[in-house]
């Protein structure tokens, strides 16, 4: 089946900056693999290191969470689209000078100094 | 939504009709949803991108209370996006900039400034007050942070999230649909966010999807129109593609399912990895020299290599006369460009990609390599203040 996937902006950087990849693929499971395969630098995106799909990234089959269907067996059809939708926390913009950590810490964070 | 909201017991004056006009005489407003704005009480979670636009609107829509949490002051660089604060509001506190711009767009409208960090011990405190809660946050922590306490309290939580060209938008913790922990249970990991070589927002991004936060703020509170419950929107600016997705609540989560595990407010930088990571991260054992101690090598004319390992839309705002560009991502493989037996100064903006660059060429055997410490940024405060900050 020829279905295409959503790369979504922060992966694009993995995917050879495309917005879309087009690939063969039966499965969910197959399509991500395929995708993977292709852009290696994913992988550790995608999945953690037991292989399952992380639980800040959800795959949507059309306008459907795949964990609401088969999971990555989900069978595809032709034309089908795949979404790769992580979470995203907004606003940050540029490296604070307490590094990478402190783009969670910066602003109204949870501990009272 | 708000069913505890009545028109009977406030009225408008004169002045008011006429501010409101423009409502009073749609039918999907009318008096009765103009009198229920008024009864309001909105908490705006940030006064930022997304809360600048969310205040704005619902400020002139009449919203009787709006609530702003917010510690930060404002800075040249909030200029471009948030646009409730003006040039000259550059180093107040933002709730007090927040203030004056409200009084002036609506006089009618009580702002309750809460100039704290949003936090476990003063939440559940804060929310009490308020009917509906807008999420203009820009940490998972906070985020995570507002969408338990407003489930535990009831409160919908209008969700809007940017990332550069692209945002997400929800209304989360209602009766009836789910809860962000019920779309992402868990926050990614500190390493797996985007660093900065890959920030930035384009200014209007936040001004799109604080507006829609702010639309679906007012039919919640007017009880119109089909609220955004159950649904993630996705907005792509650079296609200008709006999509739609499915959102489920998840039996199982921990927050909002048949057997909710969360029962009170817990830790949330340790639920998002944080805790210790300050320490951790900038790597112990690189060596750095300070922007001074560089001067001196140049004005002493020592052979050694500059390395610049932003990226090269940043090359093109400002750098370091005699720095080599080799983006922190092209390091591995360019690494022959660069003679280990000769001395390296590695920088970037602040020192932290930097330090990354030093530790894997340290790692692939170069010994006389240092990182700059606080980067350009300190070149500029410490040596030549002509080099821009940015």
């Amino acid at each position: 089946m020829a279905v295409k996937v959503m790369i979504p902006t922060p992966l694009r950087q993995y995917a050879g900056k495309q917005d879309s990849v087009e690939l063969e693929a039966k499965t969910v499971g197959e399509a991500l693999a395929g995708l993977t395969a292709q852009y290696s630098d994913l992988r550790r995106h995608l999945y953690n290191d037991d292989g399952k799909i992380r639980s800040f990234v959800n795959i949507y089959l059309n306008d459907e969470d795949i964990r609401y269907l088969h999971k990555e067996q989900t069978p595809l059809n032709d034309q089908d689209v795949l979404s790769i939708v992580p979470s995203i926390a907004g606003g940050r913009t540029l490296d604070p000078p307490g590094g990478v950590a402190s783009v969670h810490t910066r602003a109204l964070c949870c501990i009272c100094r | 939504m708000i069913e505890t909201l009545t028109a009977e017991t406030v009225a408008l004056s004169k002045d008011e009709i006429l501010r409101y006009s423009r409502h009073l005489i749609m039918p999907e407003v009318g008096m009765e949803g103009q009198l229920k704005l008024k009864q309001a009480k909105v908490l705006l979670i940030g006064a930022g991108g997304l809360g600048s636009p969310l205040a704005l609107y619902l400020a002139a829509a009449g919203v009787g209370r709006l609530g702003l949490v917010d510690f930060d002051v404002v800075d040249f660089t909030n200029l471009q996006r948030q646009i409730m604060h003006g040039t000259s509001d550059v180093g107040r506190p933002k709730l007090e900039s927040a203030a004056d711009t409200i009084a002036e767009i609506n006089p009618y409208v009580e702002l309750v400034p809460h100039q704290a960090r949003l936090c476990s011990e003063n939440a559940l405190e804060i929310f009490a007050d308020y009917d509906i809660v807008a999420d203009g946050t820009d940490n998972f922590a906070t985020r995570y942070l507002v969408n338990d306490a407003c489930v535990l309290t009831g409160k919908p939580n209008v969700y809007g999230s940017i990332f550069r060209f692209e945002g997400q938008a929800s209304v989360f913790a209602t009766r009836e649909g789910p809860c962000y922990r019920c779309l992402y249970p868990e926050p990614p990991p500190p390493g797996l966010v985007p660093s900065c070589a890959e920030g930035g927002v384009l200014g209007v991004l936040p001004g799109i999807v604080g507006c829609i936060q702010a639309l679906e703020t007012i039919k919640l509170i007017i009880g119109k129109g089909e609220p955004l419950v159950g649904r993630l929107l996705l907005f792509d600016a650079l296609q200008l593609r709006f999509r739609e997705l499915r959102l489920r609540k998840n039996p199982e989560c921990p927050a909002c399912g048949a057997r909710p595990t969360i029962d009170h407010l817990i830790d949330y930088e340790e639920f998002c990895g944080i805790r210790g990571q300050e320490a951790a991260e900038p790597m112990n054992g690189i060596p750095e020299i300070t922007a001074v101690e560089l001067k001196r090598m140049m004005d002493e004319g020592r052979t050694f290599q500059l390395v610049d390992v932003r990226e090269p839309h940043e090359f093109d705002i400002c750098r370091i006369p005699g720095s080599v560009l080799i983006p922190l991502g092209d390091v591995a493989a360019r690494m022959n460009e660069l003679d280990s037996a000769e001395e390296i100064v590695v920088h970037c903006r602040s020192g932290m990609r930097s330090a990354k660059a030093v530790d894997l060429l340290r790692k692939a055997g170069f010994r006389r390599i240092h990182n700059l410490k606080g980067g350009i940024l300190a070149w500029s405060d410490q040596v030549d203040p002509s080099v821009p900050k940015y």
